[in-house]
């Protein structure tokens, strides 16, 4: 199938993006490996693109304020980004070797599949967006970015122009089961630890991920018992919740 | 109007915004031996490269590749001897019907321009390419015995 026709703007600054972004149906086009396949199927038809693969600042990461600043045009595929250790376990499961060449991290964050890995890992590190319109600039901590499938708080002339990983001495433990590596999950369950304090974040069981106030004593069950799935055609409710105890105690007994 | 140099020759064609990179290099230029399977980046036999990097063809306007080097599975070929990769395919019988080959050579080439990948980085990188003859052993064969591995 052939997309629908649009406008193409290439601009080659976050200016030019922005104002680009300002009129009216424009989409922002990053790597492109969801928005391709939506535009070749036509489950959407923006009236614009506006394709910011040359707007070279945007190809940026940096160590600012112990966190780790990736700029919107950061390919999944990048080894900078591995300097995260989140990201450094997640990015693997990130669809395939290709997809990733091309797939940016932001892109990931801004598209809000709920089976996604990226969303999940920006959650649970306590990560954030800085997003740019003719407005000005706002940053947006994870846990106000996510509302629900493809559904965040960006504003339609928004660009996520960067988002920030903290490094603050947290150690994770990632765990996913897909039906291939490299599919969108079945259930992603991650945890992290820092001395005593604990966090468990769940993903493609729940319509954006969530982090969960566990039991320590019981942590997958108590997990489980949290999660209302909605199941799919390849996994039912309950084998789902069954998937959020099995990952949810195997993600906590890596930390232990 | 996009320039762009595609296997060492340069083109300069006409692309509305919603061409794809595919169907541009097969029905623009006549190359077809970039085979479109899925064309929702599933399937992986549209694989090109675009500046060195392995890219679905279908997932890219052509419009973006303006100003860019892009090799397909017809620029492998030396002086019309099969490389090294495709000689392994061969041999290993990495192929039957041939339709998802093309993009896995494509993905496989820069593989193997990094350092010598693993049995295991290999199975990783064939997760993006549906092949329904070989059952991948072959192919992984094929390429880990270019790598030396």
């Amino acid at each position: 199938m052939k997309p629908a026709a649009f406008e193409y703007e290439r601009p080659s600054s976050v200016d030019e993006a922005v104002a680009a972004l300002g009129r009216d149906g424009a989409k922002v086009l990053a790597g492109g490996q969801s928005l391709v396949p939506a535009l070749n199927m036509r489950v959407i038809r923006p009236e614009r693109l506006v394709d910011i693969n040359r707007v070279f600042d945007l190809d940026n990461v940096a160590e600012t304020d112990g966190a780790l600043a990736v700029g919107a045009l950061v390919r999944q595929a990048d080894p900078r980004l591995r300097r995260h250790p989140l990201l450094a376990q997640a990015l693997p499961h990130v669809g395939h070797y290709v997809t990733r060449n091309r797939g940016t991290a932001c892109g990931s964050l801004a598209h809000a599949d709920a089976a996604a890995e990226l969303p999940l890992c920006l959650l649970l590190c306590g990560g954030s967006v800085v997003a740019a319109s003719a407005r000005g600039r706002r940053e947006i901590a994870a846990s106000e970015l996510f509302v629900g499938p493809y559904t965040t708080t960006l504003e339609p002339d928004e660009l996520v122009v960067e988002s920030r990983w903290p490094l603050d001495g947290w150690t994770f433990a990632f765990e996913e089961l897909a039906q291939r590596h490299g599919d969108y999950a079945l259930c992603i369950a991650a945890a992290a630890r820092r001395g005593d304090e604990r966090r468990i974040a769940v993903g493609a069981v729940t319509p954006a991920p969530a982090l969960l106030d566990v039991d320590s004593e019981r942590p997958g069950e108590s997990a489980a018992e949290q999660v209302e799935p909605w199941g799919n055609l390849h996994a039912s409710s309950a084998y789902q919740r069954q998937l959020v105890h099995v990952l949810v105690d195997r993600a906590v007994a890596r930390l232990a | 109007m996009i320039e762009l140099v595609v296997n060492g020759r340069s083109y300069r064609e006409q692309a509305e915004p919603r061409l794809l990179l595919s169907d541009f290099l097969r029905h623009t230029l006549g190359l077809t031996g970039t085979h479109v399977g899925c064309e929702h980046g599933v399937c992986g036999a549209c694989t090109v490269r675009v500046d060195g990097v392995a890219v679905r063809s279908c997932l890219l306007l052509a419009v973006q590749t303006d100003g860019c080097t892009i090799e397909t599975v017809e620029g492998l070929a030396v002086d019309g001897e099969l490389n090294a990769l495709q000689r392994a395919f061969r041999q290993c019988h990495a192929l039957q019907c041939g339709f998802c080959t093309p993009g896995i050579l494509m993905a496989a080439s820069q593989l193997l321009e990094g350092p010598p990948p693993s049995r295991a980085e290999i199975a990783d990188m064939l997760s993006g390419h549906l092949c329904r003859c070989t059952g991948y052993e072959p192919i992984v064969e094929a390429i880990a015995r270019v790598a030396g591995t």
